[in-house]
């Protein structure tokens, strides 16, 4: 089966071929100024050539090869769209609408931080990585999945993984999905958090987004019944009210004074919020903020995507630093494995495939949409994972590291800090840092870890000098924390929620009432149950001297590949007992970087003899302070003492579990590929049997 | 002014869409294209049903 529908005249397939050829070299070209410039500052207009031409060939030729050849995707066959369509969740549509759905359903904060966060090793290697990743790796996974799903009714990934593998490997993945989810909201959680932390501004614009998603909910419910685009209207509104209500409440020192929150104070607040949003009904908060994060997300990534094109800013940070070694403030380990496993969303993200095979295969017109949407959107959104990259390297190195690095590693001072930066080899004046405090308007912004606060600096450099100069810093600043917190706590809010269910279901094999979503007492506990997870790995990042993002941000990463690898697995099965065991590699490549990136990430943070790298041994350092009766630098009290050890042991144990989750959907995923290609078992595919396409208009 | 009216209609067919916010007019024209005869819940009711659906399942959140 051809890709093209009209075959090319001979003419045409020369331009064509020759065009291509164009695409290729500059892609290379810009890829190639990148990695070899040294000593002078790079145009992000290089970053921006590399990765564009790198989609285009990879959507083009890549996705084309695994539309026709690996699943003949067929514009005849009738989708579960329109065999099942019910109005409900079963719809056929565009698949311009289906692919804006996927995108705003997959991108959330991950793309944001991860690239800020591997920065610290220079643009080159997050640049890589986020590029060749997608089109090998990520953008694969989603679609594959996709395209699986579809051709089985739109069935989950652990629906799959039970049927396609085995029930082992479906309980496993069950469970990881739900130990994932605790450490994202977790680490999530902490990004807020440090993004807060002592400022009024950001705490009342932030606080403010929760009764206006109240009033949203209330107008929907009650006043204008479902509709929806009104009371978005409104609420756009209130954020812009919101934004300056936050600056207003700064400026008075009394009021103030007030909001100016530790981190432990916004930890609980946190956790009071996940809490009520868990148990209160959908309309009153999660639908609401789900609706205006919806609309800032897509608004947000095309004001990022025009703000760069219009300033093409020159990249500050060195291709490489010197941290590539493994030494790095910001998180400890060496470029491999950790910068793979810090940027997941952007190159390839286990999540997506929650997202591929739960809403959208019910939404596709044709089968072949799936290209565009599981393949392209996924290209879209490592998109903004470059921009983030960008974002962040825009910013001179000394102040990226003066907001990203620990307190540990900077002291207390803009002092202190300028002369740690100086010691890693970066310039920074101690004036320069006060100054932009005051022009972003905030009392500091040393070691706000998590990324979000210096993507802010970065997005309100870029804004500010697009449009509104210098003087627009400050509301710039707290747009992009607010669009940030607002994309991030819906995240939270609705994980928690969908945690909860998950804990119900699978607490009722054991006491069936538990299971009852409608039953206030199951889901109080229930909702208490998975607050109280996620709370605990949040409260120990806040307590830790070394700022948390450190080490939960890899565990974080360790979980997201671990489920890319539990879809990569179910995708290679999928393919396998189609009769395309030839074409297997497609997936079997990413899979056997994943495993060899996770494993090597997480035997490190389980076993390394460096306290800063491994959580025993970090454990143990600790240990031997509390023996000898003395406090580690920035550790506040014998009892914040002995929980961190307790944390360290903790976040080994998860760890592990991670591991031995991979180790075992390996093997059982193994057992069954040689079953079949050995013959022992016959391929047989479930998918659904072919059925012609009836109607051609949408419904 | 009319063409700008159905022009606004569609556009907001589409932004509902694609935030995933229940389209309505969408479902009533399946309920009289594939139902005929059926009557259609509530603009109130589907409003309340679409929400059900979209919460009480997991997967539907992305990092």
């Amino acid at each position: 089966m051809s890709t093209s529908i009209v075959p090319a005249r001979p003419g045409m397939r020369v331009v064509s071929a020759v065009g291509w050829l164009l695409v290729a070299f500059a892609g290379a070209g810009a890829l190639g100024v990148l990695a070899l410039r040294r000593g002078e500052n790079v145009s992000a207009a290089w970053l921006l050539v590399a990765a564009l031409c790198t989609y285009a060939i990879g959507y083009r030729f890549y996705s084309a090869f695994l539309a026709a050849r690996l699943f003949a995707l067929d514009d005849a066959r009738a989708t579960p769209a329109e065999r099942l369509n019910d109005g409900h969740d079963f719809v056929p549509t565009n698949r311009w609408i289906v692919f804006g759905h996927h995108f705003a359903a997959i991108a959330g904060p991950g793309p944001l931080v991860g690239p800020t966060l591997a920065a610290q090793f220079g643009y080159l290697p997050g640049v890589l990585w986020i590029v060749i990743g997608v089109v090998l790796g990520g953008a694969v996974q989603d679609m594959v999945i996709l395209c699986a799903s579809t051709r089985r009714d739109g069935k989950s990934l652990g629906q799959m993984a039970k049927e396609e593998i085995g029930p082992v490997a479906g309980f496993t993945a069950l469970v990881a999905v739900l130990g994932i989810m605790v450490v994202l909201i977790a680490v999530l959680g902490l990004v807020v958090v440090n993004a807060l932390k002592s400022s009024p501004w950001g705490t009342v614009t932030i606080g403010l987004t929760i009764p206006i998603a109240m009033i949203m909910g209330f107008y929907m419910r009650w006043l204008r019944p479902g509709r929806v685009l009104e009371a978005s209207a409104i609420g756009l509104v209130l954020l812009v009210v919101a934004l300056y209500a936050g600056r207003w409440v700064a400026e008075q020192p009394a009021l103030a004074a007030t909001f100016t929150l530790s981190g432990k104070t916004l930890a609980i607040l946190i956790m009071v919020y996940g809490f009520a949003a868990s148990v209160l009904p959908v309309w009153m908060l999660l639908a609401p903020r789900d609706y205006l994060s919806a609309f800032v997300k897509i608004g947000v990534v095309l004001a990022l995507a025009i703000g760069i094109l219009i300033t093409l800013p020159p990249l500050q940070m060195p291709a490489l630093t010197r941290f590539t070694d493994g030494t790095g403030p910001i998180f400890a380990g060496a470029l491999f494995p950790f910068a793979f496993i810090t940027i997941a969303c952007g190159s390839i993200s286990g999540f997506h495939a929650l997202i591929a095979s739960g809403t959208t295969p019910k939404l596709l017109e044709r089968e072949r949409d799936a290209r565009l949407i599981g393949y392209g959107a996924m290209l879209m959104e490592s998109f903004v994972a470059v921009m983030a990259l960008i974002a962040a390297c825009a910013i001179t190195p000394g102040v990226y590291f003066a907001i990203n690095a620990p307190a540990a590693a900077l002291g207390p001072t803009a002092q202190t800090a300028a002369t740690a930066i100086a010691n890693w080899g970066f310039v920074v004046t101690p004036a320069e840092l006060e100054q932009l405090a005051r022009d972003v308007g905030e009392s500091s912004l040393l070691s706000r870890t998590g990324g979000a606060p210096s993507l802010a600096v970065g997005m309100a450099h870029l804004f500010s000098r697009a449009l509104g100069g210098s003087a627009a810093m400050a509301l710039w600043y707290h747009f992009a924390i607010m669009f940030e917190a607002l994309f991030i706590l819906t995240t939270l809010d609705a994980g928690t929620r969908v945690g909860r269910f998950m804990l119900q279901d699978l607490g009722r094999h054991v006491w069936p009432a538990f299971g009852r979503t409608g039953w206030m007492p199951a889901v109080l506990i229930s909702s208490a149950m998975i607050v109280a997870m996620w709370g605990h790995f949040l409260w120990q990042g806040v307590i830790d001297p070394l700022g948390g993002i450190n080490s939960l941000w890899p565990l974080f990463g360790i979980s997201n590949q671990l489920l890319a690898a539990v879809a990569l697995c179910v995708a290679t099965t999928v393919i396998i007992k189609m009769g395309k065991a030839r074409h297997a590699w497609v997936t079997l490549l990413p899979l056997a970087w994943l495993v060899v990136v996770t494993m090597t990430a997480g035997a490190t943070k389980l076993f390394s003899p460096q306290p800063k790298l491994g959580f025993l041994a970090q454990a143990r350092a600790l240990q031997a302070a509390q023996a000898a009766g003395t406090l580690p630098p920035g550790v506040k009290s014998a009892g914040d003492l002995a929980q961190m050890i307790a944390n360290n042991y903790l976040d080994a144990a998860v760890a592990a579990f991670f591991l031995l989750s991979v180790i075992v959907i390996l093997l059982d995923s193994a057992r069954e590929w040689v079953a079949v290609v050995s013959g022992a078992k016959a391929a047989r595919s479930t998918e659904v049997p072919f059925q012609p396409r009836v109607f051609a208009a949408g419904d | 002014m009319r063409a700008l009216a159905e022009f606004v209609q569609r556009a907001a067919c589409v932004v509902r869409r694609v935030i995933g916010a229940p389209d309505y007019d969408s479902y009533l024209a399946h309920v009289a294209r594939r139902h005929p005869g059926c009557r259609p819940l509530s603009r109130d009711e589907f409003a309340r049903d679409a929400l059900a659906r979209r919460y009480d399942r997991p997967g539907s959140r992305c990092c």
